[in-house]
C-alpha cells in the first residue's frame, strides 16, 4: 500500500468512526434519559419526533444556537483549551479498539479498527490518562471557586483510581501473554472468557471505569448539590457540550475495553450465509457493549452518590491492595501452569 | 515522512523546553514540561520503542506532570520575584548547559558514530525488556524499587500532620492515626 492510499483509507475510517460514533454517544443519551425515566416512573423526552427519537437532534440545535460566554476573570487561552483536549483525547482513545475480526473483501483485508498497535491496551491506557489535564484545566481556567472544587476532585479521584484500573487490567495481560487487544480477544476464543478466572479484575476495572468516566456513584467532581456543576460551571453552548460528549465517549471506551479484555470482545456464536458471518462478531461485540453501557445508566438509577472521604478510602485501602493481590495470586498461577 | 515527523516533534519538544523557562505563571511552564514528555514519547515511538513511548505518556504525562498541575492548582501559586539564588542560576545556568551539552555530544558522538539510528522500525518488543529486567538487571532493578519505597514512606511521614482533629475517615480506622499522635506526645 503507498502512502497516498493508505492516508484516504485511515481519513476514510476515521470520519466513518466519528460519525458512528457521535450519533451513538446522542443516542446514549437519549437512551439514558428515558430508562433513568422509567426507573423514576417518568416517562423521558416523548415530544420531539416519535418517541422522542429525534430529541438527540434537538439538543444539538439548541448546543449551537446557545450564547458562548467566556467569563471575563478566565484565563482564555486555556479556558478553550480544555474542552477541545477534553473531547480529542476521549475520541482518540477508541481509534484502536477493534470491532470485529479482520473483514477479507476481494483479496483485501480490512480490519476493524482504526490501527491495530501492538501495545493497544497501553495505548487506550496512557491516552485516557490524559483525559485529566481537560478537566482540571477547565475548573482552574473558569477562576471560579465551584469549578476548582470540582477538578480539583476530578483530578485527584481520576489519578488514584487509575491504579486500579491499570492493575486490574494486568491479570488478563498476564494470561493473555499479550497488550495487543487484538490478541486478547484470540486468546479467549471458545468461549474462554477471562471473566471467568479474573472476575476479581473484572469487579476492580469495573469499579475504577466508574469512578474514571466520573459518573455515579462516584460522580463527585459534578455534584450538583455542592457545587452549581463542577468543573463545567462556566461552560456553555458547544464548549459545554464538548465535555458531554468527552464524558460519554470515555463510557464507550470503558465499555468496550471491559467487553474486549473480560468478555472476549466479539467471539459469539457465528452462523448462516457469507454476509451474516461477517455481521454476527461484529453484533455480539455491540450487545456487550451495550450491555454495560445500560449497567451505567442503571447503576446511576439505583446508587446514591459516595462520600469524598469515602470514595478515597475505598480507592486507596480496598482497590488498590485487591488488585495487587489479584496480580500476584494470576503471576504464580501463571508460572506454575507454564 | 519519519524525518518530517521527527523534526516536528523534536522542535515542538524543544519549543516546550524553552517556552518552560521562559514563562513566569508557574502553571504555563508545568503545561510546556508536558508538551516536552509529549514530544519525547513521539520520538520514542519514532525510534520503534513503543512500550517506553507509552510507558512515557502514562506516567510522566499522565500522573507525574498532573500531580504537578494539581499542587500549582492547590497553592494557587502566582508568578515569583526572582530570588537572588535565581539571578545567579541565570547567569552560571547557560553556561554549565553548554558545558553538559558538549559533554554529553562527545560521549555519545564517541561512542555511537557508526551506528545510523533508524527510524520507524521496531527495537524490541515488551518481552525483551522484562527479560533484561528481571534476569540481567535483577538486582539494580530491585534496589531501585526499594529506593523508591523510601522516598514514598518518608514523604508520607513528612506529610502526616499527627495532631490532627479527629476526620470521619480517621475514626473508621483509628490504628495509624493514633500510633502517630502518641509517638509525638512520647517525644514532646
Amino acid at each position: 500500500m503507498t502512502i497516498g492510499t493508505f492516508v484516504v483509507v485511515a481519513i476514510v475510517k476515521a470520519l466513518i468512526a466519528l460519525f458512528i460514533l457521535t450519533t451513538l454517544i446522542a443516542y446514549i443519551q437519549l437512551a439514558e434519559r428515558k430508562i433513568v425515566a422509567r426507573m423514576q416512573s417518568r416517562v423521558g423526552p416523548t415530544r420531539v419526533g416519535p418517541f422522542g427519537l429525534l430529541q438527540p437532534l434537538a439538543d444539538a440545535v439548541k448546543f449551537i444556537l446557545k450564547e458562548d460566554i467566556t467569563p471575563t476573570a478566565s484565563e482564555k487561552g486555556l479556558y478553550l483549551l480544555a474542552p477541545i483536549l477534553s473531547v480529542t483525547l476521549a475520541l482518540l482513545a477508541i481509534a484502536v479498539i477493534p470491532v470485529g475480526p479482520p473483514l477479507q473483501i476481494h483479496g483485501w483485508t480490512i480490519p476493524l479498527q482504526l490501527t491495530d498497535l501492538n501495545i493497544g491496551l497501553l495505548y487506550v491506557l496512557g491516552v485516557t490518562s490524559l483525559g485529566v489535564y481537560g478537566i482540571v484545566l477547565a475548573g482552574w481556567s473558569s477562576n471560579s471557586k465551584y469549578s476548582l472544587l470540582g477538578s480539583l476532585r476530578a483530578g485527584s479521584q481520576m489519578v488514584s483510581y487509575e491504579l486500579s484500573l491499570g492493575l486490574a487490567l494486568i491479570g488478563p495481560i498476564l494470561l493473555a501473554g499479550t497488550l495487543s487487544l487484538h490478541g486478547i480477544v484470540e486468546a479467549q476464543a471458545g468461549g474462554h472468557w477471562f471473566l471467568w478466572t479474573q472476575w476479581l479484575a473484572f469487579f476492580i476495572y469495573l469499579t475504577a471505569g466508574f469512578a474514571e468516566t466520573n459518573r455515579i456513584p462516584f460522580d463527585l467532581p459534578e455534584a450538583e448539590g455542592e457545587l452549581g456543576a463542577g468543573y463545567h460551571t462556566e461552560y456553555s453552548a458547544m464548549k459545554f457540550a464538548m465535555f458531554f460528549l468527552a464524558e460519554y465517549a470515555n463510557m464507550i471506551t470503558v465499555s468496550a475495553v471491559a467487553t474486549i479484555v473480560f468478555l472476549g470482545g466479539w467471539s459469539g456464536p457465528v452462523f448462516g450465509p457469507a454476509p451474516l458471518r461477517i455481521l454476527l462478531p461484529i453484533f455480539w461485540f455491540a450487545l456487550k457493549v451495550a450491555a454495560f453501557l445500560f449497567l451505567f445508566i442503571w447503576v446511576r438509577g439505583t446508587l446514591p452518590r459516595f462520600r469524598y472521604d469515602q470514595l478515597m478510602a475505598f480507592g486507596w485501602k480496598v482497590l488498590v491492595p485487591l488488585a495487587l493481590a489479584n496480580v500476584l495470586v494470576t503471576s504464580f498461577a501463571v508460572a506454575v501452569l507454564h | 515522512m519519519q524525518l518530517a515527523l521527527f523534526i516536528l516533534f523534536g522542535g515542538l519538544a524543544l519549543a516546550g523546553a524553552i517556552n518552560l523557562l521562559v514563562q513566569k505563571a508557574p502553571i504555563h511552564s508545568a503545561l510546556s514540561l508536558v508538551l516536552v514528555m509529549g514530544s519525547l514519547a513521539v520520538l520514542f515511538l519514532l525510534l520503534g520503542a513503543e512500550f517506553i513511548a507509552f510507558i512515557q505518556i502514562l506516567v510522566y504525562a499522565g500522573a507525574i506532570m498532573v500531580l504537578f498541575v494539581f499542587v500549582i492548582m492547590l497553592l494557587n501559586a502566582q508568578p515569583s520575584e526572582p530570588s537572588r539564588a535565581s539571578r545567579a542560576a541565570r547567569w552560571l545556568g547557560p553556561p554549565v548547559a553548554g558545558l553538559l551539552a558538549i559533554l554529553l555530544a562527545v560521549r555519545v558522538a564517541g561512542r555511537y558514530h557508526r551506528v545510523p539510528a533508524n527510524l520507524g522500525q521496531p527495537m524490541f518488543q515488551i518481552g525483551d525488556i522484562g527479560q533484561a529486567l528481571f534476569h540481567q538487571y535483577l538486582l539494580p532493578f530491585e534496589v531501585t524499587s526499594v529506593l523508591f519505597l523510601v522516598g514514598v514512606a518518608g514523604a508520607v511521614m513528612l506529610a502526616a500532620r499527627p495532631e490532627e482533629a479527629p476526620q470521619p475517615a480517621r475514626q473508621e480506622c483509628p490504628e495509624p492515626a493514633d500510633s502517630m499522635t502518641r509517638e509525638k506526645g512520647a517525644g514532646a
